[in-house]
């Protein structure tokens, strides 16, 4: 058998959760125009200088919505995510008057051969 | 001399000595050292043991047999090597006549360039003097009176005259350094220049000047003027052709002496290749270790073993096939499953070993012999003058606490054929004089030197022969091999041309000079 690796892109959507005064998503970011691209450790290419996501929390609203780590950030509520500074990309995940975000990502993604998976 | 020795003898230990029986030993010995010292790794060896008047402390070497009885040493063995004390080698006797003929030949051929140089030089020196002077002496009476101009152009002539003198001198009157089988093509092509133009002077001189008796005095002395002019040019030609032109390096040349595989490396000019052979011998005498035959032998006797064990019959009948003979040992030794590589390496570890331990041994013997004794300071010297001693004296008195040490050290090391007792003596005195500390003393000894730092007689290497493809004469060309032999060992050297080099340039702004932070950052929303 053979691993076909490929990549897809997947909605999802986030609510935020309330804790005390702030609005927390339950994941962290890295990357941005601004970063050096050669030091992330879940872009294909080392030149993408992308958002990513670094780390999920568990049990926080980004897990339960379905993000994942290692997954790409292209859009934030409709605002490009992919030419962005770091610092940029923050202030659009945490707007204050918003409690629900919806991130367009993209994932990449092992997937053992269809021929094998038929057979077995 | 024998009041040293005998306060030697009290302070050596070694009881038995006396001064007398020493010295003549010591001459009897040196009679027959030469030969000796050439056959001692070939001859066979015997040894017998002669009665106490024992020998100096050095020098007894060579001939012996093992090397494990170092303890035994300074004791009462005398060796004799071969049949009878006068004997010399066949190759004693080759290089003798070798001497003999080489000198007369070489010395003749010197000395007649020399004259020929010489004379030449006095007739084109005297030129200018007798242009000027040979017309006041044969029709003084016709000749116009001699003007301002004329008298000055006499003071002109004088000076450039002195200035010449002073600077053929300087670039011909040199000792010469070196005996070379061919003639200096350039030198010997200015002779031939300088000749031709004097003769041609003469001869405008004789039939223009001498026959008609020309009166324009004047006329004469700037004639003689410009002979002086052109001779200060062909000077000036002579220093360019045979100094500054070699000065510039164009070739490095790499010198390999075949016995045991020293090189280095040197820059020259265009020179020409005998020329080239003589600058690398002036450097070997300085750069390279003094050639010491006591280390070839271990190799020697490893190749020995490696074809000794194979012997080959032919079992298919008479017929002589030697080469097929040859490649099949050659074969059998190399599938042959031989350690000798096992007991080169642990050979090897050991010498180290031995040598070290003696080494730090002598280290410490020195440090402490040079610790009795002290320098006294000038008021001091008028207090004690009963117990004072000269270099000399305070170097024999310390010499018996460090002599076995070092005799050891330089047995292990193979090197005590280049030290006699009283070169080791004369060293330590000259040491005790110019305040040096143990190890400047013994730097001389840890580690072999240079030939020029031995005795002429241990050279090995006074005679040089020039072994050439091209002709000697020829300047040097990248590629070009030539090979200085001399009897026992040859220096292979190597000419390679310095490459073209292609250099350009890049100008960088010092303001240009600037760095950001690589910036990893990872936030939590």
């Amino acid at each position: 058998s053979y691993f076909i690796f490929f990549s897809f892109q997947q909605r999802i959507e986030i609510h935020k959760l309330r804790q005390g005064d702030n609005l927390i998503l339950g994941f962290s970011i890295g990357g941005g125009i601004d970063q050096d691209p050669a030091q992330n450790p879940f872009s294909e290419d080392k030149t993408d200088k992308g958002i990513y996501v670094t780390r999920v929390t568990e049990g926080g609203p980004a897990e339960v919505a379905g993000l994942q780590i290692g997954d790409k950030i292209m859009q934030v509520n409709g605002w490009d995510m992919t030419m962005v500074t770091h610092d940029q990309a923050r202030k659009r995940l945490t707007k204050r008057n918003e409690e629900v975000v919806r991130l367009l990502v993209t994932r990449q993604s092992l997937q053992k051969a269809v021929q094998q998976s038929m057979m077995s | 001399m024998s009041a040293a020795m005998d306060t030697e003898s009290t302070y050596s230990g070694y009881s038995h000595y006396s001064g007398h029986s020493k010295k003549a030993h010591r001459q009897g010995r040196d009679r027959h050292k030469s030969p000796r010292s050439k056959d001692g790794s070939r001859s066979e060896k015997s040894v017998t043991i002669q009665t106490p008047p024992a020998e100096p402390l050095l020098g007894n070497d060579a001939s012996r047999a093992e090397e494990g009885q170092d303890d035994n040493w300074g004791e009462t063995t005398t060796a004799i090597t071969g049949t009878s004390e006068h004997s010399i080698s066949q190759e004693d006797i080759a290089r003798i006549s070798k001497d003999l003929e080489d000198s007369v030949g070489l010395d003749c051929k010197r000395y007649l360039g020399l004259t020929v140089a010489a004379v030449l030089g006095l007739l084109v020196f005297l030129t200018p003097i007798a242009f000027i002077l040979l017309p006041q002496i044969l029709w003084r009476d016709d000749l116009e009176p001699c003007g301002t101009v004329c008298e000055g152009l006499f003071i002109s002539v004088a000076f450039k005259l002195l200035i010449l003198l002073i600077g053929t001198w300087a670039l011909f009157f040199r000792q010469p350094k070196a005996d070379i089988p061919r003639v200096f093509v350039f030198r010997a092509l200015l002779l031939v220049l300088i000749f031709l133009f004097v003769f041609s002077y003469w001869l405008f001189y004789g039939v223009r000047i001498l026959d008609s008796k020309d009166t324009n005095y004047q006329g004469i002395v700037q004639y003689a003027v410009s002979l002086v002019d052109a001779l200060l040019f062909i000077h000036y030609l002579a220093i360019v052709l045979l100094e500054l032109r070699q000065l510039q390096p164009m070739f490095t040349v790499k010198v390999v002496r075949s016995t045991d595989g020293e090189s280095r490396y040197y820059s020259l000019g265009h020179l020409s290749i005998q020329r080239a052979a003589l600058v690398v011998l002036e450097n070997y005498y300085k750069d390279f270790t003094v050639y010491n035959p006591a280390l070839l032998t271990a190799s020697k006797s490893r190749a020995a073993k490696h074809m000794a064990g194979l012997k080959v019959y032919n079992v298919d009948g008479p017929g002589n096939n030697a080469s097929g003979q040859s490649r099949a040992m050659i074969a059998a030794a190399a599938r042959r499953r031989d350690s000798s590589h096992n007991e080169l390496y642990y050979e090897e570890a050991d010498h180290e070993r031995r040598v070290k331990k003696r080494r730090a041994r002598l280290v410490v013997a020195v440090e402490e012999a040079f610790t009795h004794i002290k320098r006294l300071q000038a008021e001091e010297q008028q207090k004690a003058p009963g117990e004072m001693m000269d270099p000399r004296e305070a170097a024999q008195a310390i010499f018996p606490s460090m002599a076995r040490a070092l005799q050891k050290y330089l047995r292990t090391t193979r090197q005590q054929q280049y030290h006699s007792m009283e070169s080791i003596l004369q060293h330590l005195s000259f040491c005790i004089t110019n305040n040096m500390t143990p190890k400047a003393f013994l730097e001389r000894y840890l580690n072999p030197g240079p030939t020029l730092q031995y005795d002429r007689d241990r050279w090995f290497s006074k005679q040089w022969t020039l072994v050439s493809e091209e002709a000697v004469t020829s300047g040097l060309q990248d590629g070009i091999v030539f090979v200085l032999k001399c009897l026992d060992f040859s220096l292979v050297v190597n000419v390679k041309k310095i490459p073209f080099i292609k250099l350009s340039e890049e100008f960088i702004d010092p303001k240009s000079h600037k760095f950001v932070l690589r910036l990893q950052s990872e936030t939590s929303v």
